[in-house]
């Protein structure tokens, strides 16, 4: 089995934006590899681990400027065997380059570059633009079987069974054959840390780089992103003494309990 | 409906494949639905399979609801439904004149089987069926709820259809402009969409309910009896389901949440929380921290991974307000904060905070109300 990975560089869960006059501000802004992209690499490398999935090789996958191959070099760390780089310097945070090209790039990368490619592992979404749509669109370009929000997979036979997240609860659907489109949810697993060894080695695998314009898609956003500014912000609360005052503002201020 | 689309004639009327015809003022769907005309197509959310799946009608979920209540802020044009299982009419808004369904057969004899209704509500066969409606009915808009169903299908649907998504709305602007959260919502972003067909999903805590008012002269349509029928799909396969089931109200869409956080520090403590929720007639959450300390199952986490809720009264216990689970709730009308730590950044988005030791507060609160 062929894994493709996909891995977005995004900026750090733990930064507080800001907003500026052209979207939010990245300038100096700690970036991170997608916490959601990190469970779907995780769940690669434990497939490879997994003697009996039979994963020759798992390539991660980044679209995004120079500063890309940082993020490939860390996927690698964590066990990918192989990156691939898509260059381009239009804005991945829902402001530029939109998910509608990002999954045709990937189309583009499995038809001329990875015609073996039998899975595809992405992150339920990435924490800048909040879309979630790689998954399912790139399945829907492709025709192939999709399951989102996976919160456990498993091998079976040819295919996969797959438990995933949904309103109530989880389900479990089965591929029967691959190649399939996996999303990955936060309950997938835990990634791991890439130790220094791992780290060094990295170093030397083998990064593919090629220009997003050279696959003759139109990577003009669709969805013309008009502003960008910060929520309204909610009315300054106020601290109470003790459970009475709390009961009294709620029934007589707020008037949420009768 | 102004008069202009009644057509009394027979051999028009004949041409038209109708689920229901018992009502003279039915309106044949090819007269509805004229290219280049604004109409909008609502993906109902499947109901939950604590309703039982052997009814032969059904009525719609509250995200159906707020997903039509965003569907009448994008044009005057006529809203079609696509369901599952065929909708009663007077289950129906006012609003709805058509209902497309791909489940119930037409003798409207009940589906007993659980799994097939899993096997139709896969992102494939779905998908399928939307690009079945939009080959028949050239619609202007297709909307769903941003539920994780609404999630899992739009996208595939907008691929297949060669258009761009927009989703997780929570304002309507205009029928081609809107605005959405990005950043975990510490960033809103006003999108104009510049194709033809609108392909979007919509923040069901954003928009209110529409009212069930009944629609009589509603259509209803049987898909799988329509042209273009696409073929069974194969590439995946139902297995089953795994629903925890409770008593109380859903968490989505409840007037009152209480909520744990770490500071809860058991499962056995969440107890505490359900009685408070119970004397409220409220749901229970949870932050992530909570969750991932086994103090409660995933379903109940509220925030950026996990459910978006916006009640009418949100107690946040114990939890201390990382930016993650603030998005999941930060729209709540009253947000109320109890942790004995000061600082903690959830009393930034409180109206009221209480800086105490929940095992004390909880109860008494409880106790006195």
């Amino acid at each position: 089995m062929k894994i493709l990975v996909g891995v977005k560089r995004v900026v750090d869960y733990a930064v507080k934006v800001r907003v500026g006059s052209h979207g939010v501000e990245l300038k100096n802004v700690k970036m991170s590899l997608n916490p959601f992209c990190e469970i779907a690499v995780e769940e690669a490398v434990r497939l490879k681990e997994n003697k009996g999935a039979g994963v020759s090789e798992i390539v991660a996958l980044s679209i995004g400027p120079k500063q890309c191959q940082e993020t490939l070099r860390t996927a690698l760390a964590m066990g990918c065997d192989r990156g691939i780089h898509v260059q381009t310097d239009l804005r991945g945070d829902y402001m530029e380059l939109q998910s509608d090209a990002v999954a045709k790039l990937f189309q583009k990368i499995i038809e001329e570059k990875e015609k073996d490619a039998d899975l595809v592992l992405v992150g339920k979404q990435s924490i800048d633009s909040d879309c979630g749509h790689v998954g399912p669109m790139l399945a829907g370009y492709m025709s192939w079987p999709q399951a989102t929000f996976a919160a456990k997979i498993d091998v079976e036979g040819n295919g996969l069974l797959v438990e995933r997240e949904t309103d109530q609860g989880t389900e479990t659907i089965r591929i029967p054959k691959l190649p399939a489109v996996i999303s990955c949810d936060l309950r997938l697993n835990e990634p791991r840390y890439a130790t220094l060894p791992n780290i060094m080695k990295a170093k030397k695998k083998k990064i593919d780089t090629f220009q997003a314009e050279d696959f003759g898609i139109d990577l003009e956003p669709k969805n013309k992103v008009l502003e960008v500014f910060e929520p309204p912000a909610r009315k300054e609360g106020i601290f109470v003494d003790d459970v009475n005052q709390l009961i009294d503002k709620l029934r007589n201020e707020a008037g949420v309990i009768p | 409906m102004s008069s202009s689309f009644l057509y009394k004639s027979k051999s028009l009327l004949s041409h038209c494949k109708l689920g229901r015809m018992h009502d003279k003022r039915t309106i044949p769907m090819r007269f509805i639905f004229q290219k280049n005309h604004a109409s909008t197509l609502v993906i109902a959310e499947p109901s939950s399979s604590s309703s039982s799946s052997s009814e032969a009608m059904s009525s719609l979920m509250p995200a159906t609801l707020s997903a039509i209540s965003a569907a009448q802020k994008l044009h005057s044009g006529p809203i079609t439904i696509l369901s599952d299982k065929a909708i009663d009419t007077s289950s129906l808004p006012s609003a709805v004149t058509s209902v497309l369904h791909i489940g119930a057969s037409s003798s409207g004899t009940p589906d007993k089987d659980k799994s097939l209704c899993g096997s139709l509500l896969v992102a494939e066969n779905v998908s399928a069926h939307i690009q079945q409606a939009q080959t028949l009915y050239s619609f202007s808009h297709i909307i769903a709820p941003a539920t994780k169903f609404g999630s899992n299908i739009l996208p595939r649907a907008a691929a297949i259809l060669g258009m761009s998504p927009i989703t997780d709305i929570i304002e309507i602007l205009s029928n081609d402009t809107f605005v959405r959260p990005i950043y975990a919502g510490n960033a809103l972003a006003k999108v104009q969409a510049t194709q033809n067909v609108k392909l979007l999903s919509v923040r069901t805590t954003a928009f209110e309910k529409a009212a069930v008012d009944g629609s009589p002269a509603a259509t209803v349509i049987n898909l799988m009896e329509e042209k273009q029928v696409p073929p069974p799909q194969t590439l995946t396969e139902f297995v089953k389901e795994n629903v925890s089931s409770s008593d109380r109200p859903d968490l989505a869409t409840a007037n009152v949440v209480i909520s744990g956080g770490r500071g809860i520090k058991s499962a056995e403590n969440f107890a505490l929380l359900e009685s408070l929720a119970d004397k409220l007639g409220g749901a229970v959450g949870a932050s992530r921290a909570a969750v991932d300390a086994g103090y409660a199952p995933n379903d109940l986490q509220v925030g950026q991974t996990g459910k978006c809720v916006a009640p009418e009264l949100y107690i946040a216990c114990g939890i201390s307000g990382a930016i993650q689970h603030l998005s999941g709730m930060k729209d709540s009308k009253t947000i109320v904060a109890i942790n004995s730590d000061r600082d903690a950044p959830i009393f930034q988005v409180a109206d009221y905070g209480l800086v105490d030791d929940l095992f004390k507060a909880v109860p008494e609160l409880t106790r006195q109300l």
